[in-house]
């Protein structure tokens, strides 16, 4: 599992993928979060759904992080394009047959892809946190928050949880990602799926039959990387629902993936 | 015993109602180039997918270097293969595409280089893949198949789109790796290429194995002929009606006699020929080509 890991890792750096998706989700962390701190105290909305959080809340030991949980929904969206498209290519490019005649386990050629998407979705949460906690601290003065908290145990404990939170969250959308990829085989059809029921599909549900929200796997997935909260729902609630949703996902599609013939 | 390298018995592969392969069995002993032939949608690339463990048959059982094909994990390590053409990721270079494929198998990257080298991209391994040529492309197909310095060597139409310098190379590159060893198993459309260099064949008709075995074999079973020119076009006719006489089948095609005959028989004729005052301009003997005794075999079947 580890040369599959390896091979998918060489794939995964190669500069088109790894800088381009680098640089948008960089420029997605720096604007939510400039938009966060430069429109405190205009009176104007600067956070999500139009509200307004003020420079007092911002200077509590979780205002480090909050500009990098606004981007987490978006990162999903990047993982699940990304883990689709490295999936069902292998499919469209023909090139499944070559890594199955190298390494004739099916079983570790997916789950050695998986790890190595889950690096690349590593380094991407790491980053985008990275270049949103700069940006906090530089536009901090500019909107008179106090960042003394932020870097006391309690700012460092929220950035670890929201972390792990923004990760676990990503990684649950790229294997949503990878569902689909294995299951319609092309990169095209399976994004637009996996983004459209995610961005628009669960929205227009939950907002039309608001019982549905807690099962829905999108919105649950992002209630994860909220720490929970979400419409009420828990974060662990989330956790199991979403580990059930992808689990019983990648049951399925791996199975399909071990016994369907390589025809193309 | 010879040792063999593929081995199947009553392969079978079913699609619906369709067989793409029924109840094949062939032979490839160890050390020698195989051509596999046959017309398109034959099953010649249904068997290559279920040698490779990339199909599962439906029935029939089959070994390669001597292990089963249902557990393709323990040769796979050994064998190179190009299926149905060559396969790569568009946005990497030649040699990136190379080095996925050698850390897959756990191979050394160094593999890299010196293959790029035998197959002539040693220029061009940096470029990206989307860049090739047709020729380039298949180029990259055979160094990935020599990756692991293979034992067999599975090949599926390795000549497309090369020149005929680049055919001429890959010929040499088989015959060299059968010289040392590696059995090639290469199916081709290009039967004047297979006829020089395969020793045996084995040879594909809508899902059918109709020949398996060595090149010779099948070709001198071929009746043997004499192509016979008199000096004067008149004289064609008579040349014809002498070997008729002694029970010999001729057809006239252009201004030569084509008389189905041992070539020995040619001294006999050109005697005979000079009794009855008929000069001959030339007499040769004729082997048929794998080409005309494809035809021969696969429109046989047709009937």
């Amino acid at each position: 599992m580890f040369r599959v890991f390896l091979a998918e890792s060489r794939k995964l750096r190669r500069p088109t993928l790894a800088i381009s998706t680098l640089l948008t989700v960089s420029g997605l962390s720096a604007l939510f979060t400039s938009i966060v701190f430069l429109r405190l105290n205009s009176g104007r909305p600067n956070t999500k759904r139009g509200q307004i959080i003020t420079a007092a809340e911002l200077s509590n030991a979780h205002g480090m992080v909050y500009g990098f949980k606004l981007v987490a929904f978006f990162l999903g969206i990047t993982a699940l394009c990304v883990f689709a498209s490295q999936t069902a290519q292998e499919y469209t490019h023909g090139t499944l047959r070559n890594l199955l005649v190298r390494q004739p386990s099916r079983m570790k050629i997916l789950f050695g892809k998986f790890a190595a998407m889950t690096l690349f979705a590593l380094v991407m949460v790491t980053w985008t946190g990275a270049v949103s906690i700069l940006t906090s601290y530089l536009l901090a003065g500019k909107g008179h928050v106090d960042t003394s908290l932020w870097s006391s145990g309690a700012g460092f404990h929220y950035l670890a949880q929201t972390t792990i939170n923004i990760l676990l969250a990503t990684i649950g959308f790229g294997a949503l990602g990878m569902i689909l990829g294995l299951l319609f085989r092309s990169p095209i059809t399976s994004i637009a799926v996996g983004v459209l029921w995610s961005l628009i599909l669960e929205t227009i549900l939950g907002a039309a039959l608001s019982s549905t929200q807690p099962w829905l796997p999108g919105q649950n997935i992002a209630n994860i990387a909220e720490g929970g909260g979400t419409q009420g729902v828990s974060y662990m609630h989330s956790i199991w629902l979403s580990l059930i949703y992808l689990g019983v996902g990648l049951a399925i599609v791996s199975t399909l993936f071990k016994r369907r013939d390589v025809a193309n | 015993m010879t040792k063999l390298a593929i081995s199947v018995q009553d392969l079978t592969k079913v699609y619906g109602e369709r067989a793409a392969l029924s109840h094949a069995t062939f032979d490839v002993p160890l050390g020698t180039i195989c051509g596999f032939v046959g017309p398109n949608g034959s099953g010649k690339t249904t068997t290559i997918r279920m040698l490779l463990g990339l199909i599962t048959p439906t029935g029939g059982t089959g070994s390669v270097l001597g292990e089963s094909i249902n557990e393709p994990e323990k040769y796979l390590p050994k064998v190179g293969a190009m299926i149905e053409g060559p396969a790569f990721y568009p946005a990497l270079s030649g040699a990136e595409n190379l080095r996925v494929l050698a850390s897959l198998g756990g191979f050394a990257q160094s593999r890299v280089a010196e293959l790029l080298e035998k197959v002539g991209l040693a220029d061009r391994g940096g470029s990206k893949y989307k860049t090739y040529s047709l020729g380039m492309k298949q180029r990259l197909g055979i160094a990935a198949a020599l990756l692991p310095n293979p034992e067999l060597l599975i090949l599926d139409e390795p000549t497309n789109g090369l020149d005929p310098s680049g055919i001429q190379e890959v010929r040499e590159l088989m015959r060299s790796l059968a010289d040392n060893g590696t059995t090639v198993f290469v199916s081709s459309h290009l039967l004047g290429e297979l006829e020089m260099i395969a020793e045996s064949l084995v040879m594909l008709r809508n899902g059918k194995v109709i020949f398996a075995g060595q090149t010779d074999q099948l070709l001198s079973a071929q009746k043997p002929i004499l192509v016979v020119t008199p000096e004067y076009h008149v004289d064609l006719q008579r040349v014809a009606a002498i070997a008729e006489s002694q029970g010999h089948h001729t057809t006239i095609i252009g201004d030569a006699a084509h008389i189905v005959s041992p070539p020995d028989w040619a001294p006999t004729l050109n005697r005979a020929a000079f009794e009855a005052g008929i000069t001959l301009a030339s007499i040769s003997h004729v082997r048929p080509s794998l080409e005309e005794k494809f035809f021969d075999m696969t429109s046989e079947e047709e009937k």
